[in-house]
């Protein structure tokens, strides 16, 4: 007789099924985490659409109580809202989004807000309710998951008459929460976001009713980050396999070509012959081993640095501006490096160091960025705090550093975040080491400003040396000439202490 | 010493009006750096350039040296009226109490060489002194001027051990001499030698000790020797480049005070020991080191050198790399300095 050993059941599970078992891995871990991921969410959301379309965002956040546990939330953008028809896949399907291109902006998965949509459902089992207009007529749409299937579910559509040319998009979800938990982290997501993003104002209703405003600074938009091909160095096989694909048919020169940045016919032809491949010969014909084989040519071939026009930082101005307004600090010294690479993925790290700032007890606080979110959660395994966990400031700077504040923001067209949580950013050793140069950058500039303000010392130290000789110098000047009365020093003495002389 | 004091009070009267203007006094010194020093072919000695350096109030690194300048002028112009001297050290101790405290003699001694290139008048004309004193012997009997001492006259064998030459006996009056030359000696041994063996009886010489490079109050007394009663100046040292180089200060003035150094002497002789003297004496001798090679070089290099005597004499140094003191001569006896070598070089 046979004897046959049970096999366990097989089966698939879908990528809102994922996330619904594991919604920690998104940062959903607990109500007042929670809250603070469905607020930082929509609000995210809202900026980026607001930026690619070039409007300067206005966006309205109101959080409620409707039970014990229960929020309802309510984000409002003056953005260009989504078409109708792509709001259920949009904000009900995983992995749908806009932004998977090669160009910087703050969500990239295709999964933040709808995310925030499933555990809404889960905990309140409610719908979400999404209003949208691109100027014309307002529609409204009522949406669950399907969450074994990664399908939206639409329950309601409402379409509206716009009276007053609204444009924009209203997400309102309700939710089980913490507010009073959350509190604090939220009200430093939305200063920091001014900081980030000072060309957006925002206001936000808290439970207890008060409006916070977060006013705009820049009065205009960010200049939008250029979409760009990837980078030779920023692919592996399975995007290279795809892009192959792509372009079948073509000769290999031609590929190279129109697939990748940075790449022009002559760039193509040099890296194809010193590869060993003929640049006529078409992509149909390569191997599975002449792919493994042209990706390591790819990588070790040094073509010229991703071009970084597809990166938005915040620049230096805007940067000490914002940091000047919100923290009042005595000093800020900002540093922008230029633009650099890991893993073929551009990236622009800036660094603020602000000294004696208002509200900071102790000595340093860390304030992290990415692609201009605030990092809330998670910092003590991100790089910037091992940088400045290592960072030794007595080499840099001649004081300790008081009520400082540091500002440490990373764009990329991939940040290396540690989790789907996006809080947490891992640490390649280029994106390590430029924090470190941009960190002692800040430091020089801190100890001229510190430098001059010890000449304020110096000048006390000028006048007591005046007012230690000139009078001798006029007693004994006036004993040679056989004078009777010294001249009177004491108005050359007091142009001194003015620093007129 | 009237000049002295109007050049003085010129300084003071500056000052006090730029003050008076309101304005950080400032004053232009002749600069004393060596780019500035310039051989004056002519004189025979070396003069300072055009070369100014500003000392200015307005600097306030200048100003501690500032007051200590316009310091040391007003106590030269108190020393000149009150008919005081002082020295290098004492003037350099004093500051303290009046608020201008040097950091050390050498600093102090800078700015006593600043006011003399500003006054262009050496600093025995301030009443100030350094502490080294050379020695006189010989026949000379002289009358003090300065106060208290006017009646006195000495001979300046009165004492075995020389008379020192302070600012006393550089001003005093000339009244009898039986000396008809001037030995300038290097070493304390030989002076004490050459009494002794009575060489100023012998060589009816007045002898000074120098005690290695001459002290300016020795020279100023030697040229006063050489200018007022027409006696000869013979330089006798040891047979080095230091040796020479003693002998050449006397006779065409040293670079270090080209800003006031107006003594000179250029008819003085360079008598020994000659680095011939070394072969034609049998003198024992030593190798040089390696700082006498360095001497020597800069003196090669220096103008003062270039007269066909002085060339001559180094040539001789260089060839021969030997060096021997005056002492030396004892080998052949302690009367041999006087008997056979002095005779032979005034022959
Ligand atoms: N407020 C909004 N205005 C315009 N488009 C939006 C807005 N919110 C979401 N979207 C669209 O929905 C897509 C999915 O959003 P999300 O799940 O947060 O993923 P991601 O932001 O990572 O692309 C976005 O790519 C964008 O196209
Ligand atoms: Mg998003």
């Amino acid at each position: 007789m046979e004897v046959l050993i049970m096999q366990p059941a097989f089966g698939e599970i879908s990528v809102s099924d994922f996330f619904y078992r594991h919604r920690e891995l998104a940062g959903f871990s607990n109500p007042s985490r929670a809250t603070y991921m469905v607020i930082r969410e929509a609000v995210e959301n809202s900026l980026d659409a607001c930026e690619e379309a070039g409007i300067l965002p206005n966006i309205k956040v109101s959080l409620s109580y409707t039970g014990d546990e229960l929020c309802h939330l309510r984000v409002e953008d003056n953005g260009p809202g989504v078409p109708p028809s792509e709001v259920p896949f949009a904000f009900g399907k995983f992995l749908y989004g806009s932004k998977f291109g090669v160009r910087q902006s703050r969500g990239v998965f295709g999964l933040g807000i709808t995310m925030a949509l499933l555990y809404s459902q889960v905990t309140s089992g409610r719908p979400a309710r999404i209003i949208v207009s691109n100027g014309g007529d307002i529609f409204e749409v009522k949406l669950r998951i399907d969450i074994e299937k990664n399908m939206p579910l639409v329950e309601g559509k409402k379409r509206l008459a716009n009276m007053e040319e609204w444009h924009g998009s209203i997400v309102e979800l309700y939710f089980k929460g913490d507010y009073p938990r959350a509190e604090k982290r939220i009200m430093e997501y939305f200063k920091l976001t001014s900081i980030a993003s000072p060309h957006a104002e925002i206001a936000f209703t808290d439970p207890a009713g008060d409006q916070h405003l977060f006013r705009r600074s820049v009065e205009k938009a960010p200049k939008q980050p250029v979409e760009t091909l990837p980078h030779p160095h920023g692919v592996d096989a399975e995007m290279l396999r795809r892009l192959l694909k792509r372009s079948e048919g073509k000769s290999l020169l031609s590929f190279m070509v129109k697939s990748f940045q940075r790449v022009g016919y002559a760039t193509a032809r040099k890296f194809l012959e010193s590869a060993g491949f003929s640049p006529h010969q078409p992509t149909s014909t390569l191997t599975n081993d002449d792919v493994l084989e042209l990706l390591d040519a790819m990588r070790k071939y040094s073509f010229p640095p991703p071009d970084a026009r597809c990166l938005s930082p915040i620049g230096e101005d805007a940067l000490r501006d914002a940091i000047m307004r919100i923290f009042e600090p005595e000093f800020v010294a900002v540093c922008e490096r230029p633009p650099s690479v890991y893993l073929g993925h551009p990236f622009i790290v800036e660094v603020a160091v602000a000294y004696g700032c208002k509200g900071i007890e102790g000595e340093i606080v860390l304030y992290r960025f990415a692609n201009r979110v605030p990092l809330i959660y998670d910092a003590h395994s991100d790089v910037s705090m091992n940088v400045l966990r290592r960072f030794n400031w007595g080499s840099y700077l001649h004081v300790r550093p008081q009520a400082t504040a540091v500002f440490t923001h990373i764009c990329s067209t991939r940040i290396p975040f540690k989790t789907a949580g996006k809080e947490c950013i891992a640490d390649p050793p280029e994106v390590e080491r430029e924090i470190e140069l941009a960190l002692k950058e800040c430091c020089r500039r801190l100890k001229t400003h510190l430098t001059g303000r010890v000449s304020v010392e110096e000048r006390g130290r000028r006048f007591n040396a005046y007012k230690k000789y000139l009078p001798k110098i006029a007693q004994f000047a006036s004993e040679l000439a056989g004078r009777k009365n010294a001249p009177n020093v004491s108005l050359i003495l007091e142009r001194i202490l003015e620093g007129k002389n | 010493m009237r000049d002295v004091l109007v050049k003085l009070e010129a300084l003071g009267e500056s000052i006090c009006v730029q003050l008076e203007n309101g304005e950080l006094p400032f004053i232009d010194i002749p600069s004393r750096t060596t780019s500035n020093i310039i051989y004056d072919k002519a004189e025979g000695r070396f003069v300072l350039g055009e070369a100014r350096t500003r000392r200015t109030t307005s600097n306030v690194k200048h100003l501690r040296a500032f007051t200590q300048t316009v310091w040391m002028a007003y106590m030269a112009k108190r020393l000149i009226e009150e008919g005081k001297s002082t020295t290098l050290r004492d003037l350099y101790y004093m500051a303290e109490s009046y608020g201008v405290k040097f950091k050390d003699q050498q600093e102090s001694d800078s700015i006593i060489a600043d006011l003399e290139a500003l006054l262009g008048v050496p600093r025995e004309q301030l009443r100030i002194f350094p502490e080294e004193r050379a020695t006189v012997y010989g026949d000379l009997t002289i009358k003090y001027n300065v106060q208290g001492y006017e009646k006195t006259t000495l001979n300046l064998t009165a004492s075995p051990d020389g008379v020192a030459i302070g600012p006393a006996l550089a001003g005093a009056e000339f009244q009898n001499c039986g000396a008809e030359r001037v030995i300038m000696v290097e070493s304390g041994g030989m002076f004490t030698r050459l009494i002794e063996e009575r060489a100023h009886e012998k060589f009816k010489a007045l002898l000074i000790h120098t005690a290695g490079q001459a002290p300016r109050l020795a020279r100023q007394f030697a040229y006063r020797l050489r200018r007022e009663l027409g006696l000869p100046v013979y330089v006798f040292t040891d047979g080095d480049p230091w040796g020479a180089h003693i002998a050449m200060v006397v006779i065409s003035g040293s670079a270090n005070a080209a800003h006031v150094d107006s003594i000179v002497i250029p008819d003085a002789k360079w008598i020994g020991v000659l680095p011939t003297d070394i072969e034609e004496y049998k003198l024992p001798f030593e190798k040089f080191n390696e700082k006498d090679w360095k001497r020597l070089h800069d003196l090669m290099a220096d103008p003062r050198y270039q007269s066909p005597f002085w060339r001559e004499q180094l040539k001789r140094f260089e060839e021969e790399g030997r060096k021997s003191e005056q002492q030396a001569l004892s080998i052949h006896g302690l009367s041999y300095v006087t008997e056979k070598y002095l005779p032979e070089k005034f022959a």
